[in-house]
């Protein structure tokens, strides 16, 4: 299990990566932080004729807030996000979801920019990056592109970006005093991808939402805001408007077979997410509706 | 464009200049070029573990990362650990409690635990267990090691177990 | 965590001042592993060395029409490419049949498949280049043409008269069947209170041996010998097959084992594509190395289990057994497995079903078929974790229907300890087994009823816990029954040489193998107690056939207790040899002198006479001062094997506590206790530490472990990604207790203890997830025991 032969290049400016990735197009592969790219090298399952490391790009590592943004360099790797202040403080849905990402050894080299550009629908941050409102920002040798995350992730392992343009950052709305999170997943193992798992963030006005944004995961061909959170909104919960919520969820979602879960386990089990999650962020275990015997 | 290229890096304090092929993965630089083969290889796709190495100061799969990504870098096996004695308490702790059958993770499993102390000088076991959880042992079914590394981590602390 | 060990028998040449025997010792030469400085055969380089890479198929059942590899070999590094058919004509295939499993038929099988492929991995042609890296590259560019045959893939339907036969020569895909009938088991149920049936699947799973299978063959044309570097558990078995195959004399083969990244039974069997290797080194007449990557390994390490099983047990309202029935029907590949066969393991079924249980009335039948995958074969616990389930899970339910304690309907049908020697339904002979001391012990350490309080307890809170108990027979100690009596060339004796060098040193040579267990820690102790000297003196040699004395090697947990009396008897002569010595040095007689700290001393009184160095000195240096007509021996080599029973019993039993989400499916283990008697412990650490493992493998089994084959044939989880293996994150704790009857076939006393944890892990688990189920009224009997089959049994989904 050996990668096939390829040529390396290691462009030190963005704007030298950025020509590289002109130059090559999708004879290219970009190499960041490389822990789902070596896997697919190793297995011979990709095999470009170029690599372009941008691991030099340290403009590229930067997390910083500033205008009410929270702004992560696409080379953050995913030990920086789990141990930044900043994200800690206006982002903490990064954080709680983080620690869900693989293992150690993984988060010390895997980035921000190389998770969200593989796109992997099981993948914790797109789904975040859904349930935070962020954008995400992409250049070219022709400028720079922002576009809503839920608009970057079309399918499995594909995004909207062409193949000349270098995912840079992602930027966040920093959460409010009234905002609150809710993270969870079912995996089998720790640091497994997840079967199910769900990213949330919600402003909350009383005991209400004011507003609602569920990221499910592995539960299509992306990541999915789910708009049953429609059902939630603007009014006290009652066990009625979570079961039309499920039901509202359960007709949005697609979801793949595979050997972990068929479609309508799937399905069940981003029921069961939604129910914890409302229950969790309104403090009200009334909602979470425990199958007993 | 395939050909070698020249990378300067530290391996365990040692300074290796060395022309390797872009394909070339540090765990495969480090067994077939340095010899040192206490990095071991168990699946080469990221998941065992076994090939876990320190690069300036953070653990990595060793098999999910170029030699030429190292330039310039600081790399450490477990012969440097060893070598230097910073897992020598560990070593120990683990040769006490029989943390280690065939030996093969072990120098992965130590390379990860390493990691932990270093960052959590009290871990509980659900912590140790949680640290560990990259890496796969078929052999001790994992209670000797997170034995071994807690009374490390009491050790250290001055306390005991 | 451990618990007091106790010996029930004073040991003569062990019970002794400064004894090893029974105590924790740390394990000689660990440093070298834990610093990095291990030498597997992975890591071995020789010069002119080359790598082979295995081309292999993509079908699970094809013809090969032509094989074209005109362009591989044209890519740069590339040393040779070789076919099966090229092949053929330096190695001679095989069949994998025993005698003794009376009517066992299998096809012949070659080192690299010539007209046909017979499952998804199987080699078609060797790449051999300088490096793997090269060998790849080349591989990528052969063609080979393939007429896609029909594959086997369901067992269930590989006997119907409409399913291709896969060896038309055999006549059908029936590789061997089985049946037993003893006592009167319809009479049996007939009259039973309730017949309580079940049908139980063991999904397919492997060995995943950290290390891959490696091997590194080197002929030397100029000795003609072949030296081959192998993690293997059995050296002169390897050494037998691959001459006579090769057609060389035994002499002409060295093998070598140095360290082994884990075995379990992986590394026991013969594999093609290493049998390739040494054909690969002869023919080219250089090293050549292999290695298999992840991805192979999962395609071709033998698989196990694989087993579709019918069950069923009668019960008395009184807790009365009255009866065990199975049908078993299990999937083996294309080809029953060289040398061992793949038959044993349902052979292993229908021995252990109900063995540790009083009812007479037993019948079975075992059917093992040919399918279009990957073989299987012996893996850690042959047999065992299926007959244990099948048993402790009809146990259960047996005690449900009778609304009895999983413990009281045990306790009333458990053999008595007072009961032995005596037989299974089945033949099997007991010597002494001590199901009612464990269960005992198992109460005790696991506090079972505070743990049944905290159950309900917690039920009445909509949280689901269960307690699971399965209690076990294991099979250690093979004599030649196992393997020698069907005609294999497999050894069930082991020799130990020892030897008394210069400096008072020992230097002792096994033929029993070292993956990890504690061969050399426990040949150490034996040695080092018998003779009376520190085990820092003790040197053991292991793992080369030429430097060690014949034998079968680690497997079967057959290493302490034959490899370990062979030790003990090979130190008690040498011992003799050196007090003999003694008595002429110090003109004293043999029987009033002991050797005690590394010297020679006085059996009354324990004055120092001469210690081990000087006397060694005066054998070696000055003979001359020695009484005229006496000859020092200071090397002895003793032999083992057990004659009076075939197979070591050992029994234990095994308990979990885990919690379910109803919700979810997903099951949580909480913890995990064992009680077992493996006779003699030898060093308490070692032995808990393989029961240890041998549960993790057990529960991965239990719940993850699992080989998905699709309906062509085709394995889909051929990565450590998607098969998911225990980690550290969602394994117990594990508390182990000991009860200890020994064996009286040997002075040592010493049982295997290597499948024991193994062989309850997945009954226990299962009894307590349907524990936990109870209240929903769920029922699982099948493994892994995943979060989709616990929502499909709770009706979720």
């Amino acid at each position: 299990m050996k990668a096939s032969a390829f040529s390396y290049i290691r462009p030190t400016t963005i704007d030298d990566a950025l020509a590289l990735l002109a130059q090559y197009g999708e004879q290219a592969k970009v190499l960041s932080g490389g822990q789902s790219l070596m896997p697919a090298l190793n297995l011979r399952l990709s095999a470009p004729e170029w690599l372009v490391d941008i691991g030099g790009l340290s403009d590229l590592r930067t997390i910083a807030v500033s205008r009410g943004l929270l702004r992560i360099g696409a080379l953050a790797r995913h030990v920086d996000v789990l141990k930044s202040a900043d994200v800690a403080e206006h982002a903490p849905l990064l954080a709680d979801a983080m620690v869900h990402v693989a293992h150690p050894a993984i988060r010390n080299k895997g980035t921000m920019g190389g998770n969200l550009a593989h796109a992997d629908p099981a993948s914790e941050m797109p789904a975040c990056m859904i349930a935070l409102d962020a954008v995400i920002v992409v250049r070219s040798r022709a400028g720079e592109r922002r576009l809503q995350a839920r608009d970057f992730f079309i399918g499995i392992y594909e995004t909207a970006l062409a193949a000349e343009e270098l995912l840079v950052a992602v930027e966040i709305p920093v959460a409010n005093q009234n905002s609150v999170r809710f993270f969870h997943e079912y995996a089998r193992r720790n640091g497994d991808y997840a079967i199910v798992g769900l990213a949330a963030s919600a402003t909350l006005d009383g005991g209400s939402f004011a507003d609602l944004r569920l990221g499910f995961f592995a539960v299509g061909d992306r990541p999915l805001l789910a708009t049953a959170a429609r059902h939630l909104i603007g009014r006290p919960v009652t066990a009625a408007m979570l079961a039309e919520a499920q039901a509202a969820l359960e007709a949005e979602l697609d979801p793949q077979e595979d050997q972990q879960a068929p479609v309508a386990m799937r399905k069940h089990l981003a029921r069961q997410l939604l129910a914890l999650c409302v229950a969790t962020l309104l403090g009200r275990a009334d909602l979470e509706a425990r199958r007993s015997a | 464009m395939t050909a070698p290229v020249a990378v300067s890096l530290t391996v365990n304090g040692e300074r290796i200049d060395a022309q390797v092929l872009p394909r070339l993965n540090l765990a495969d630089f480090l067994r077939e070029h340095l010899g040192l083969t206490g990095t071991h290889v168990g699946c080469e796709h990221g998941v065992c573990g076994a090939c876990t190495v320190r690069v300036d100061g953070d653990i990595v799969r060793a098999c999910l990362l170029l030699a030429v990504q190292t330039h310039n870098a600081s790399v450490e096996t477990i012969e440097g650990l060893s070598d230097s004695g910073e897992v020598a308490d560990l070593q120990a702790a683990f040769c006490n409690r029989n943390a280690l059958q065939c030996g093969y993770c072990t120098p992965g499993m130590l390379m990860a635990a390493q990691d932990l102390l270093r960052q959590n000088a009290a871990p509980d076991r659900a912590q140790i267990r949680e640290h560990l959880s990259g890496n796969y042992c078929r052999c001790t079914g994992y209670h000797a090691i997170i034995d071994a590394v807690e009374a490390t981590a009491l050790a250290r602390r001055g306390e005991q177990p | 965590m451990n618990d007091g060990v106790e010996q029930t028998r004073g040991l003569s040449v062990l019970d002794r001042p400064n004894s090893y025997i029974g105590k924790t010792v740390p394990r000689p030469n660990l440093d070298r592993l834990m610093q990095g400085r291990g030498l597997y055969v992975s890591d071995m380089t020789l010069p002119r060395m080359v790598h082979v890479v295995f081309l292999r198929s993509p079908h699970a059942h094809a013809k090969i029409l032509n094989i074209d590899s005109v362009a591989a070999k044209a890519m740069p590094g590339v040393i040779a490419v070789v076919t099966g058919r090229e092949l053929a004509d330096v190695i001679t295939p095989w069949i994998g049949v025993l005698t003794h499993l009376k009517g066992l038929k299998s096809a012949p099988q070659h080192a690299i498949a010539i007209d046909r492929v017979c499952w998804q991995g199987e080699a078609v042609a060797a790449i051999v280049a300088t490096s793997r890296a090269l060998a790849e590259d080349a591989a990528e560019q052969m063609s080979v043409d393939y007429e896609e045959l029909t594959p086997v893939t369901n067992m269930r339907t590989a006997l119907d008269a409409e399913t291709p036969v896969i060896h038309p020569d055999l006549g059908d895909n029936l590789a061997f069947e089985r049946n037993l009938d003893a006592g009167a088991i319809d009479k049996a149920f007939a009259d039973s209170d309730e017949v309580v049936e079940a049908e139980f699947v063991f999904g397919r799973h492997t060995g995943v041996t950290l290390e891959p299978r490696a091997v590194l063959a080197d002929w030397n044309a100029g000795e003609a010998r072949l030296t081959i570097y192998q993690g293997t558990q059995a050296p002169h078995m390897v050494q037998n097959i691959s001459a006579k195959h090769l057609g060389l004399e035994e002499a002409q083969v060295r093998v070598v084992c140095k360290d082994v990244g884990g075995s379990f039974g992986i590394k026991v069997h013969i594999y093609a594509d290493e049998m390739a290797t040494y054909a690969l080194s002869k023919l080219l007449r250089r090293p050549v190395k292999f290695v298999a990557d992840r991805v192979e390994s999962f395609s071709t390490d033998i698989h196990a289990r694989d087993h579709v099983c019918k069950g069923r047990i009668g019960v008395n309202k009184d807790g009365t057994i009255t009866g065990f029935e199975i049908d078993d029907l299990t999937g083996i590949g294309p080809y029953s497995m060289y040398p061992r066969t793949s038959a044993i393991e349902a052979n292993q079924v229908v021995n252990l079903v109900g063995g540790p249980y009083t009812t007479p009335n037993y019948r079975a039948r075992t059917r093992v078929v040919f399918q279009n995958k990957n073989v299987t074969c012996q893996y850690r616990g042959v047999g065992h974790p299926i007959a244990c389930s099948i048993t402790e899970v009809l146990v259960d339910l047996a005690a449900r229907a009778i609304g009895m304690d999983p413990i009281e309907i045990r306790r009333r049908n458990l053999v008595a300890d007072d009961a032995y020697p005596c037989a299974s339904p089945s033949g099997m002979k007991f010597e002494a087994l001590s199901h009612h001391a464990s269960i005992d012990r198992l109460l005790s350490i696991m506090d079972y009823d505070a743990l049944r309080a905290e159950q309900a307890e917690l039920r009445k809170q909509g949280i689901y816990r269960g307690i699971g108990i399965a209690s076990f027979v294991e099979v250690t100690n093979p004599a030649a029954a196992f393997y020698g009596v069907g005609g294999a060339r497999i050894s069930s004796q082991d020799g130990v040489t020892v030897r008394l060098d210069a400096t008072g040193s020992v230097v002792c040579q096994t033929s029993i193998t070292e993956q990890g267990q504690g061969s050399e820690s426990l040949t150490a102790q034996i040695v080092g107690s018998v003779l009376g000297v520190s085990m820092s003196r003790v040197r053991v040699i292991l793992g080369d056939t030429d430097n060690t004395p014949y034998g079968g090697g680690t497997w079967a947990s057959r290493g302490a207790g034959i490899g370990g009396e062979a030790a003990l008897q090979s130190a008690k002569a040498l011992r003799k040899n050196i007090l003999d010595v003694a008595a002429a040095i110090l003109q004293a007689k043999p029987g009033d002198l002991d050797i005690v700290e590394n010297s020679v001393v006085d059996l009354v009184g324990g004055q120092q006479r001469i210690e081990m160095h000087e006397l060694a000195r005066i054998v070696y240096f000055r003979p001359d001062t020695l009484p005229p007509g006496f000859q020092a021996e200071l090397m002895a080599t003793r032999h083992f094997v057990p004659r009076e029973y075939p197979f070591a019993f050992t029994n234990g039993v095994q308990a979990s506590w885990l919690e379910v989400d109803p919700n979810t499916g997903f099951i949580t283990l909480l913890k995990h206790w064992v009680v077992e008697d493996c006779g003699t412990i030898i060093n308490p650490q070692l032995v808990d530490e393989q029961i240890r493992g041998g549960v993790v493998q057990g529960l991965g089994a239990a719940l993850y472990e699992h080989c998905i084959y699709d309906e062509r044939g085709q394995l889909t989880n051929a990565n450590m990604a998607d098969y998911l293996v225990p980690m550290s994150g969602e394994m117990p704790d594990i508390s182990i207790g000991h009860v200890v009857s020994p064996t009286m076939e040997s002075e040592l006393g010493a049982k295997g203890a290597g499948e024991a944890g193994t062989a309850g892990a997945a009954a226990c688990v299962a009894n307590a997830v349907n524990d936990a189920l109870a209240p929903f009224g769920a029922t699982v009997t099948e493994i892994p025991l995943t979060p989709r089959l616990i929502l499909t049994a709770l009706g979720t989904i």
